[in-house]
């Protein structure tokens, strides 16, 4: 039946166009094509791994970024409770110094007062002294300027002296 | 996806069966008097130019097998339309070679459609014959198949070249245009669908070339068979011949030590080795014989049932029968067209399993990839 007998002729010029066609199609078409799709799906594939990896760097970037706030903060607080506290040990011992001058001052303003008053005192009793002496010197001369006054002393003198 | 791809796989498997039952009845009835439409045939060329066909209609039967078989096969003149007289048709270049007269060229019109014998040669039933008993011809000609074949083969390098030179020229960072982009998909398929999944490994990538080949030549000539005018190259059984040929070479060169060993020292007991070594050495044949089958029944199948059904007209002699003839040969027409796609691809699939059953790594997935083979195989 010529239906399924293969023919010779056929046979011969299949095998001769498939041969052609699978040496001028592998070496002009499919070689490139298939090169050119294989170079644009790495291109593809490399483009969407260098997104990611972008990604992931601006997502890392943007921790850091906020992790070094957040260090900046605390650096900032720690800076200003270091200030404070500077602050008031400065005025702590400021106060501590002026008080403790101030305490000097008074204490010494209060030595030389005393000191002040102790001369004024020795003075006015020097002077008193003096004064004392020379009021009895005036009236030891008064009292003894005559010699009636004189022996009225003698008397009065004698007279406490009790002879016994 | 894979359901729609099993409906196609069935609707594959059942056109072999219509093909099956048509060819029995076209047989049959060609069989029954087969003597009487040769005589009525050679009478309508020889003499009477001026009959009309449609007052003959009533003496002469409409032999639809006869018409049926012109269709589907082989042919030495490019026959476009019409009869007799008022046929439009090229005459093709017939190459011979004879063990007496050796090789001859000449032109098909000599014939005269199988008419007038030339050079000791005359055309019967498209076959060449020597008038000389003792010269045996091998017939080289350029038939109908054979020029469409090289038609398909100027179209491939012209649309695959120029798409290769489309890459060039545009580069790869723009989108696909044109003919670029309709095919860059179908070829990124036959690579990773077909080469790489049924293949697999680090080899695939050799093959792809020839698969594309494969895929393209066929897929090309089953939808140019579907032309009205185009010849039914990929349902002739010497073309699926060639194909399942060179699958059946590529297997076997590529066949790795697994493969050899599982065909010569199969794992089993060895007293059944006797029985067993034939079967796979049968076995390797059989699988390209199926491929070859499968798309020849395939391909004849639609051809015919399409004629068989236009046909119907003709033999209940009605035009009401084409109320029927026609929407069928319609549903039959697209069902084909799902057929040319759906053949090539399953060529090129299966050709893909074969050479990857040879040479895959069998260590992981041997036994699954016969699986897959069995199931495929039954399946159409």
């Amino acid at each position: 039946m010529n239906l399924v007998t293969p023919g010779i002729g056929l046979i011969f010029w299949t095998t001769i166009t498939f041969i052609l066609l699978l040496v001028l199609l592998g070496k002009f078409a499919w070689k490139p094509i298939l090169a050119a799709i294989k170079t644009r799906e790495k291109g593809i594939e490399d483009a969407l791994a260098s997104a990611e990896n972008a990604l992931k760097d601006m997502r890392e970037l943007k921790s850091n970024n906020e992790k070094s706030l957040l260090e900046a903060r605390a650096a900032r607080d720690i800076l200003m409770k270091e200030a404070r506290e500077m602050k008031d040990a400065i005025i702590a011992e400021a106060k501590a110094k002026s008080q403790a001058e101030a305490d000097r001052i008074m204490n010494s303003a209060r030595e030389q007062i005393t000191n002040e008053k102790n001369a004024a005192v020795a003075d006015l009793k020097n002077q008193v002294a003096a004064l004392s002496i020379e009021i009895a010197e005036k009236i030891l001369r008064s009292e003894l300027s005559s010699d009636e006054k004189q022996k009225a002393l003698v008397t009065n003198l004698m007279k406490d002296v009790n002879l016994n | 996806m894979i359901n729609k791809i099993n409906i196609f796989r069935k609707f594959s498997a059942v056109c072999p069966v219509i093909i099956a039952l048509f060819l029995m009845i076209s047989t049959h009835l060609s069989a029954s008097e087969p003597q009487e439409d040769a005589v009525v045939i050679v009478q309508e060329g020889d003499g009477s130019h001026a009959i009309d066909p449609h007052a003959k209609g009533s003496e002469k039967k409409m032999d639809i097998s006869a018409v049926a078989f012109e269709h589907v096969l082989d042919a030495h003149s490019w026959h476009f339309w019409g009869e007799g007289h008022e046929v439009a048709s090229m005459p093709l270049p017939v190459i011979l070679y004879s063990n007496v007269k050796g090789l001859q060229m000449f032109m098909s019109s000599r014939f005269e459609h199988g008419h007038a014998s030339y050079n000791g040669y005359s055309l019967y039933e498209e076959r060449i014959v020597s008038e000389n008993p003792t010269e045996s011809v091998y017939d080289f000609s350029i038939t109908k198949n054979v020029a469409q074949m090289f038609l398909s083969m100027i179209l491939m390098l012209w649309l695959f070249i120029s798409i290769a030179n489309s890459y060039k020229t545009q580069g790869l960072t723009t989108a696909p245009k044109g003919k670029q982009s309709f095919f860059e998909p179908l070829i990124v398929f036959v690579r990773d669908d077909l080469a790489k999944n049924n293949i697999g490994g680090k080899n695939y990538e050799k093959f792809v070339p020839y698969l594309l080949t494969v895929f393209f030549l066929i897929l090309i000539n089953n939808v140019f068979g579907m032309l009205p005018i185009g010849a039914n190259l990929t349902g002739n059984i010497a073309f699926t011949l060639v194909m399942s040929v060179i699958t059946l070479i590529v297997t076997n060169l590529n066949g790795n030590k697994h493969y050899w060993h599982h065909i010569f020292a199969p794992p089993a007991p060895k007293a059944i080795w006797i029985i067993l070594i034939p079967i796979e050495i049968v076995g390797i044949f059989t699988k390209p014989f199926a491929l070859m089958i499968r798309l020849f029944a395939n391909m004849t199948a639609g051809h015919i049932i399409i004629i068989s059904l236009i046909g119907l007209i003709f033999i209940f002699k009605t035009t009401m029968a084409s109320f029927v003839a026609v929407p069928f040969a319609l549903f039959i027409s697209v069902l084909e067209c799902l057929v040319a796609v759906l053949q090539a691809y399953i060529f090129t699939m299966l050709t893909a399993l074969f050479i990857g059953s040879a040479c895959a790594d069998h260590n992981e997935d041997g036994a699954h990839n016969e699986d897959d083979e069995a199931a495929a195989v039954k399946h159409h």
